[in-house]
């Protein structure tokens, strides 16, 4: 097979000939996107708030699904340990903004990020300190078999996590348009000294968003937890949701959904069809060069804010 | 008293531009080398050597070539680690195809080959920046790894997958393989980082660092004064990439011996940023410091257990080890976000007034 036919005809022939496999396989690729999307969404929230890249987010996605499922190990009922995990989450927020964030105040975003970076290593010692690093189980009774649907099959436990990513965007815009605490939230994102100067505490809502964000986490992590095990290469999944987060524009949240569902599909599109021209495992950085060509014509991705620079 | 440069004149352009222009500065730096060259080599046993002097040495060479272009140009890059394996594999290539190649020059060559890649990947800062830039070269990191790890050409069809340093003499010594001794690997790692860290700090001086600085404080300011951003930011990727990738190329040869593509992996880059952040941005003397306190806080945290004689499990040490780890350098950042240079300047500052301060 030559070199122009395993690039240019051969994936095109695929697709045409089974156009219900690929629609299988666009799907695939969109529920895969969905759980990028809940995990890029809490970097979106701390970014527009309080202007920190939050590279930890990954592992509080793995501290949450840890927390919770080192409490049902112990035989905790689910109805307990979830409101417990809320609560560490949210203990979490206040102990970061008042250790790390407030110290941190009008640093260069560099060392902010340096800044969770070093939250990374600490929470993922301590998360194994207190539940062990062992593989976790987590079952909490979500549909996971495949059905027919129209010919393509379609798995539940994706499903159900597509509709809860919904539920959860849903629930962040209702958050941010209609209570005063979104609004309040908004006006810091916007302009940071406005915002104090017209009394909102600054201080209140960084607590505020490091919570919403730790529940973001939580709830990916229930998602990703129930999907591969509670294990430690789930907080990993933060740097599959890098991409996502630059493809749809750091500052954006529908950009974080719509980035999510391009990668998941594009990942999908290019290892199913484009694998064999690489000889395979393209996964690993497919979602970057995807993210870099889309950034070359729009350099603050799809929904970010264009800066204006004045010198 | 012990410090100061009261009285020391400088009579001609040539003494006042000298890197180090006070006299106790230079006495200083002859010391530290003659300690480094001489006592170091004659004192040090194998282990401290091998598992504490060499790699320090080896990523304070990456840390610089990272600070040029992060510390000095502004460009937060995360594709270290890519880098260093593209100098790794060339230098392995290109000494396997010819063996009788001196070895100095397959370094330089595999720094060559590296700037030649991060040129490529550099492309994209001339659009893109900040944040969006940094993860652009992981796409760098992840890309060069899997090409390592996919093409068979690159391991030379090796069944293992990793790829083995030859042994190579240098002037009739052997300085690569396991016949080569530690102190002798250690002699050519500190000539390396001496050679290059020099270069690098009359790079920062002249003026194509200064034209790196003005992209770094504002590119579209420098812009309109007549600093062209494509020369200017593709040079400091290429200069950063060549550092990273002889790096790379000495941690082969002449640290690990033996390697797989995991060596490179994206822990590396953040580990190489760490000491970047952590010495201090736009500094190389802050590079040198924070690779030593990257590199040894580690070994210094899996040994303190021992020291004060408590024994705990190996998974439970490694996990406090992580706790302090992240403590640390959060503790670090708030203290001093500026780096350990700039405490060094501080010092410095203090230690010119000592003992009658005002």
């Amino acid at each position: 097979m030559g070199f122009f036919d395993i690039w240019f005809v051969t994936p095109f022939t695929e697709i045409l000939s089974a156009p219900i496999f690929f629609a299988e396989v666009v799907l695939g690729g969109l529920m895969t996107g969905v759980m990028y999307s809940m995990v890029a969404l809490g970097f979106v929230l701390i970014f527009k708030a309080s202007g920190v890249f939050n590279f930890s987010q990954g592992i509080m996605v793995l501290f949450a699904a840890l927390t919770l499922v080192g409490q049902m190990e112990r035989g905790v009922p689910v109805w307990v340990a979830l409101p417990v995990t809320v609560a560490v989450m949210v203990a979490l927020a206040y102990g970061i903004e008042r250790l790390v964030l407030r110290p941190l105040v009008n640093q260069a975003p560099l060392t902010l990020l340096m800044a969770t970076i070093g939250l990374t290593f600490f929470l993922e010692g301590f998360g194994e300190l207190l539940w062990g690093s062992n593989v976790k189980r987590l079952d909490l009774g979500i549909p996971d078999d495949s059905f027919d649907f129209a010919g393509m099959l379609l798995n539940e436990f994706e499903l159900f996590a597509a509709l809860t990513a919904a539920v959860l965007v849903a629930l962040l815009a209702v958050l941010s348009q209609k209570t005063a605490i979104g609004r309040a939230l908004r006006a810091v994102a916007d302009d940071h000294q406005a915002a104090t100067a017209v009394g909102i505490p600054l201080q209140t809502i960084w607590v505020t968003v490091w919570s919403v964000a730790g529940l973001v986490a939580l709830v990916a992590g229930i998602m990703w937890g129930s999907k591969s095990g509670v294990q430690f290469s789930l907080s990993l999944i933060a740097l599959k949701a890098l991409p996502v987060l630059i493809l749809g524009g750091i500052t954006s949240i529908p950009g974080a959904i719509v980035g999510g569902l391009i990668i998941g599909v594009g990942e999908k599109i290019g290892e199913v069809y484009w694998g064999p021209a690489f000889g395979g495992a393209i996964e690993n950085w497919f979602a970057y060069v995807l993210a870099m060509v889309v950034l070359f014509f729009r350099p603050h991705g799809l929904f970010g804010e264009e800066i204006i620079e004045r010198v | 008293m012990l410090y100061r440069e009261t009285g020391q004149f400088k009579t001609s352009y040539r003494r006042d531009q000298a890197i180090f222009p006070i006299a106790q500065d230079r006495w200083c730096v002859a010391l530290v080398l003659v300690a480094a060259y001489g006592v170091v080599p004659a004192l040090a046993n194998e282990y401290w050597l091998q598992a504490v002097l060499i790699p320090f040495l080896i990523y304070a060479l990456a840390a610089i070539g990272l600070n040029l272009l992060t510390g000095y140009t502004g460009q937060l890059s995360l594709g270290t680690g890519g880098f260093m394996a593209v100098g790794a594999y060339t230098a392995y290539k290109l000494t396997t195809a010819m063996p009788d190649l001196n070895i100095v020059i397959v370094f330089l060559f595999a720094g060559i080959v590296a700037a030649a890649v991060g040129l490529v990947f550099g492309l994209p800062s001339l659009r893109i920046k900040g944040l969006y830039l940094a993860v652009t070269t992981l796409a760098a990191q992840f890309f060069l790894v899997w090409l390592f790890n996919r093409v068979a050409w690159f391991y030379n069809y090796n069944p293992s997958g990793t790829i083995t340093a030859p042994p190579r003499t240098l002037m009739g010594i052997m300085v690569t393989g396991p016949e080569a001794t530690a102190a002798v690997r250690y002699l050519v790692v500190l000539s390396f980082v001496v050679f290059f860290a020099l270069i690098a700090k009359n790079l920062v001086r002249s003026e194509i660092g200064r034209t790196w600085m003005a992209i770094r404080d504002m590119d579209v300011a420098a812009e309109i004064i007549g600093i062209r951003p494509l020369t200017t930011k593709l040079s400091a990727f290429a200069v950063s990439s060549f550092y990273c990738g002889i790096a790379g190329a000495l941690m082969l040869f002449v640290y690990l011996g033996s390697v797989e593509t995991l060596a490179f992996d994206i822990n590396v880059s953040f580990e190489v940023l760490f000491m970047v952040i952590i010495g201090g941005l736009g500094s190389i003397l802050g590079s040198i410091i924070g690779a030593a306190f990257i590199t040894i806080l580690p070994i210094f945290l899996t040994n303190a257990p021992h020291l004060v004689g408590l024994e705990m499990r190996v998974d439970l040490a490694k996990e406090i080890e992580l706790i302090i780890f992240g403590g640390f350098i959060i503790a670090f950042l708030i203290l001093e976000p500026r780096g350990l240079a700039r405490l060094w300047q501080i010092g410095k500052e203090k230690l010119r007034r000592w003992p009658f301060p005002y």
